[in-house]
């Protein structure tokens, strides 16, 4: 909020009700807020994803269990990748500071490609669970796993749809004022996803094995 | 040949002629009905030809005005259909005794008591609520606009979009016959495999979509757009309820839309989330649903609470009472509005320990509602009391709504909610607070912001008229139903065994006509108003000498709302302004910079209906077409860099120099 | 070029927060350690008791969380003068309203409610 008025403290004077020279405001300033409060009823949806896993994710229907399903390795190779697609997108957004678009676009092509190889690892783990019966439609267990990873993996492919739509816009425009606030905004999104599969990899893969 | 006949099936789905419903007489006649009224209104736009002024000037503007006024717009006709259904329900109730069966078949009847809830609490309550803020709140701020217009307009149409496909169902197939809010595991495929339960889905989730993105749009606009002066503390007490509202809403949708979707999961793909075996658990549904539930009536309340407040000091000509108390009962109700929600469900089963829990925290929410009626009652003592219909309307919101607030506080007890949990007591209870709250608190906000919004007041003779019918009319139509469940009678019955009720239910259907009396009331006042409107005209924008920043503007306030920021000092900053010798600026005007309009938002809300309806129906390629071209439109605007212009700077002189000729009018 | 540098200092003076390398690095390192920890504990199977090791990971999780909240998400007291620390706490009291209400309020369903334990509260 900007008082740059004095305002007149002397009773006989009528005091300044009104901004008579204004600076226009600055474009976008609400954006960075209303996104990351956006981000926050993500935050709730996948609250209620994590409550039904809680509450449902010990139903197994004679089915299928974390043991005989879930692979460590796979998983913990999964989890760098997402970490370093973070740790990339880090560097776009230093490079973009610095208003070098080049090794900007590099960087988001490399974050990307991290990207995807986290979604292609996750599908053929989706694949090989299904190929063993291991069905959304077995179990209570099954059908909460396969709808919390797979609403993460869906936030992330979108992500990915997004990143490749904001390099072909900054390839258009450069990095105008415009293409850098919603580079903030995915680099939010990005790294809130990296955060909620903390919570994944937590209490769905290590919880999931100590059960 | 397999190909040949599977090729209907591939292109409409489960589509098929017996989805019309030409052998029921009632769906025939409300069919031609609002068909014939569709037609005179369509007619009548095409021949004054006005499609291109409503494009141009109402559907795709970004102004928070117009937008308010189409939310309300919107409540008023989904207000007609879902009344319709509470005339067919009391007469059906008042019919139906012993060997008569009523008019209305179960198939029917089902249908008809879960659309008017669904239909009451999201498309009329609900648009009631966001028009008003979204009307008022920029205003009240000294703002020029909400932080994201685009987003405005763009969920505005997703919540017509999603009463769009609620209003199909009883033309195209039918509507879920589950109760308002779903339970499975009767929602779920195996007992509701029609399309009813579909509509109602994808109706809900595509209107929630919008409410959310209005959740977050209204919270930064409050957080960041208030002028210069306006602290936190500084705002209305309407900024406030509302700013508590858009938090609840950002905070419990979310919950709606994933409960909804994983329900949907159920349904389409053979998840076992709320089913009765493979590990499902359909208790789960009731927990998750009333986690958003009880947020969602808060929701609904908080901002007429808001209304009351600026009625209530502006009518009494005081400052309101306890502006700090206000402020902290709000927030508490917010924050304690989470941690109440098992109430709803005491029955269900989880024992004395947990329902002690919540029975004490729903008895202790109702303290900070109990004191903002005290602040209200302290502002009118050795106030000026002015009795102008906004007025009239919080006086019977005192009234009624503390009794059915108190009924609430009844069914906290858990061993009394045992008896009454699902009878017609917890019927009347709920009615007694949305009405007594949110109608009552919405035609007061309306009759107080009508001459701010077009330029004269409602016609107070009318207004009257309406106002005495609803209040008698709730009154009669729903202490019976106080009477009936403390009796022990079921809710959602159609047919009753026992004659002695009869009486009860007859009076109540005679309140049901008062309340359609009210109603029509309603429009004719509308009508009487706009027919007479020079004499009702307001020139001053201040018609009932208020206190807030909105009264400072012309009515309606241009365009642009306010040439200059104002700079706030105080509390009520435009009886401030009052006060202290303020003069209105003739000068110095500037270009101003103001958003465009668009017509993506009424694009990707339609493609979102065609999207639900190809989901409903099961018409796979189309679903996948219409999920393609929201996905191609949305991204395809992100490439429109230039959504905004400069209003130029004898636009601005010349609307404000009409506003200095009128002013000088009086 | 200056313009827009001009326009993006207004926009730290509203509080948006901007790493530095040295801050990303550090962030990922802890990163890397508070996963690798974890993966290690219970594949391993170290800790004899699987009470500790789950109560162990939930802390490493909490902590690796904070440490993404601040030094990739530049999280602060100060960024929007307050208001998204604020978004972010009530968000995260409505969580855990969510979570543990659910768990508790479902552990006692299904102990009452659920085929099986039914017959035991039968008279």
């Amino acid at each position: 909020m900007n008082t740059r008025i004095t305002i007149a403290q002397d009773s006989a004077e009528v005091p300044v009700f009104y901004l008579a020279d204004e600076h226009e405001h600055a474009e976008g300033a609400s954006t960075a807020l209303g996104f990351w409060i956006y981000l926050m009823s993500d935050c709730l949806i996948f609250a209620v994803l994590f409550a039904i896993f809680g509450v449902l994710g010990g139903n197994y229907a004679a089915g299928p269990s974390p043991r005989d399903l879930f692979d460590l390795p796979l998983v913990a190779v999964n989890t760098s990748m997402l970490l370093l697609s973070s740790i990339t997108y880090g560097f776009a957004m230093l490079t973009m500071e610095k208003g070098r678009i080049g090794a900007t676009q590099r960087w988001l092509a490399v974050t990307a490609l991290f990207g995807v190889a986290f979604v292609g690892i996750e599908l053929s783990e989706f694949a090989h669970m299904i190929h063993e019966g291991a069905t959304p439609q077995r179990s209570a267990f099954l059908s909460s796993f396969f709808t919390l990873v797979g609403t993460h993996g869906l936030h992330v492919t979108f992500g990915l749809v997004w990143m490749v739509t904001l390099m072909v816009q900054v390839a258009q425009h450069g990095l105008i004022e415009a293409n850098r606030r919603r580079l903030m905004c995915l680099s939010m999104f990005w790294h809130f996803l990296d955060v909620i599969w903390i919570g994944v990899f937590t209490f769905v893969y290590l919880m999931g094995m100590l059960r | 040949m397999l190909a040949n006949s599977s090729l209907p099936k591939i292109i409409f789905g489960r589509l098929t002629l017996d989805a019309f419903p030409i052998h029921e007489p009632i769906l025939v006649a409300t069919f031609l009905v609002v068909a014939l009224g569709g037609a005179v209104v369509f007619g009548a736009i095409s021949y004054f030809r006005l499609w291109g002024y409503l494009w141009r000037e109402w559907f795709t503007s970004v102004d928070h005005k117009r937008i308010g006024v189409m939310y309300m717009v919107l409540g008023i006709v989904m207000l007609l259909r879902g009344f319709a259904d509470a005339l067919m329900m009391r007469l059906q109730q008042a019919t139906a005794f012993g060997a008569s069966e009523g008019f209305l078949p179960a198939h029917h009847y089902d249908q008809i008591f879960t659309a008017h809830g669904v239909i009451m609490i999201f498309f009329v309550a609900m648009p009631f609520v966001t028009g008003l803020m979204n009307f008022v709140v920029p205003l009240q701020i000294g703002a020029r606009d909400v932080s994201f217009p685009f987003l405005n307009n763009f969920s505005f149409w997703m919540t017509v979009g999603g009463a769009v496909l609620i209003m199909m169902s009883l033309f195209v197939g039918e509507f879920a016959r589950v109760g308002w809010l779903a339970y499975p595991p009767l929602s779920g495929v195996a007992y509701s495999p029609d399309v009813g339960m579909d509509y109602y889905i994808w109706g809900l989730q595509v209107a929630g979509v919008g409410t959310t993105l209005s959740g977050i749009n209204l919270v930064a606009t409050i957080v960041k757009m208030r002028a210069p002066g306006m602290t936190m503390m500084k705002m209305p007490v309407f900024t406030w309820t509302a700013l508590c509202t858009n938090v609840l809403i950002v905070a419990a949708f979310p919950v709606l839309t994933a409960v909804l979707a994983l329900l949907s999961l159920d349904r389409y793909v053979g998840t076992n989330f709320f089913t009765n075996d493979f590990g499902g658990n359909p208790m789960m549904y009731v927990n998750l649903i009333w986690i958003w539930g009880h947020p969602e009536v808060y929701i609904l309340i908080l901002p007429v609470f808001g209304v009351f407040s600026e009625v209530t000091a502006t009518f009494s000509g005081k400052r309101l009472f306890g502006y700090t108390s206000m402020v902290y009962a709000t927030v508490v109700i917010t924050i304690l509005s989470y941690l109440v929600w098992l109430h709803h469900f005491f029955t269900m089963g989880s024992g004395a320990s947990v329902n002690s829990f919540f029975g004490i925290t729903t008895m202790i929410i109702s303290i900070p509602t109990g004191a903002k009626m005290f602040n209200w009652l302290l502002t009118m003592y050795r106030g000026r009391i002015r009795f102008e219909l906004p007025m009239m309307w919080t006086l019977a919101f005192m009234l009624t709504f503390v009794i059915g607030g108190m009924t609430g506080v009844m069914l906290a007890v858990p061993p009394a909610d045992f008896v009454l949990h699902n009878s017609l007591f917890l019927v009347a209870h709920f009615h007694n607070v949305i009405i007594g709250g949110v109608v009552f608190g919405s035609f007061a906000g309306i009759s107080y912001w009508f001459p701010k919004a077009f330029g004269f007041k409602l016609a107070p003779f009318w207004g009257k008229i309406s106002f005495w019918c609803w209040v008698l009319g709730f009154w009669c139509a729903f202490t019976p139903l106080y009477v009936m469940g403390l009796m022990g009678v079921t809710r959602r019955l159609r047919h009753f065994d026992d004659p002695s009720l009869q009486i009860w239910t007859l009076i109540a259907a005679f309140g049901a006509l008062l309340i359609l009396c009210g109603i029509l009331s309603f429009l004719i006042q509308i009508y009487v108003s706009i027919r007479d409107r020079e004499a009702l005209r307001d020139v001053t924008g201040d018609p009932w000498n208020g206190r807030t920043l909105e009264w400072s503007t012309s009515s309606p306030p241009p365009v642009y709302n306010f040439a200059f920021t104002p700079v706030v000092h105080d509390n009520d900053a435009w009886w401030d302004m009052k006060q202290r010798g303020y003069e209105r600026p003739l000068q110095g005007f500037k270009a101003i910079h103001m958003p465009s309009n668009t017509g993506v938002g009424v694009v990707l809300a339609g493609l979102s209906v065609c999207f639900g309806f190809a989901m409903i129906w099961y018409m796979w390629w189309l679903a996948a077409l219409s999920f393609v071209g929201l996905l191609a439109v949305a991204i395809g605007h992100t490439f429109n860099y230039k959504r905004d212009f400069h209003l130029p700077v004898d636009v601005v002189l010349q609307a404000e120099s009409t506003r200095t000729r009128l002013l000088a009018r009086v | 070029m200056s313009a827009d540098t001009h326009v993006v200092h207004a926009d730290h003076a509203a509080g948006h927060g901007h790493g530095s390398l040295r801050s990303y690095l550090i962030g990922f390192g802890l990163s890397v350690v508070l996963t690798a920890i974890p993966f290690w504990l219970v594949m391993s199977g170290v800790l004899d008791s699987r009470q500790a090791t789950a109560l162990t990971i939930m802390v490493f999780a909490a902590a690796q969380i904070v440490v993404h909240m601040i030094f990739f998400l530049h999280m602060s007291a100060g960024s929007e003068n307050g208001w998204t620390m604020m978004a972010l706490i009530f968000t995260l009291v409505i969580v855990g309203i969510t979570l543990s209400g659910s768990l508790w309020v479902m552990y006692h369903l299904n102990v009452n409610m659920m085929p099986g334990h039914a017959m035991s509260h039968m008279p």
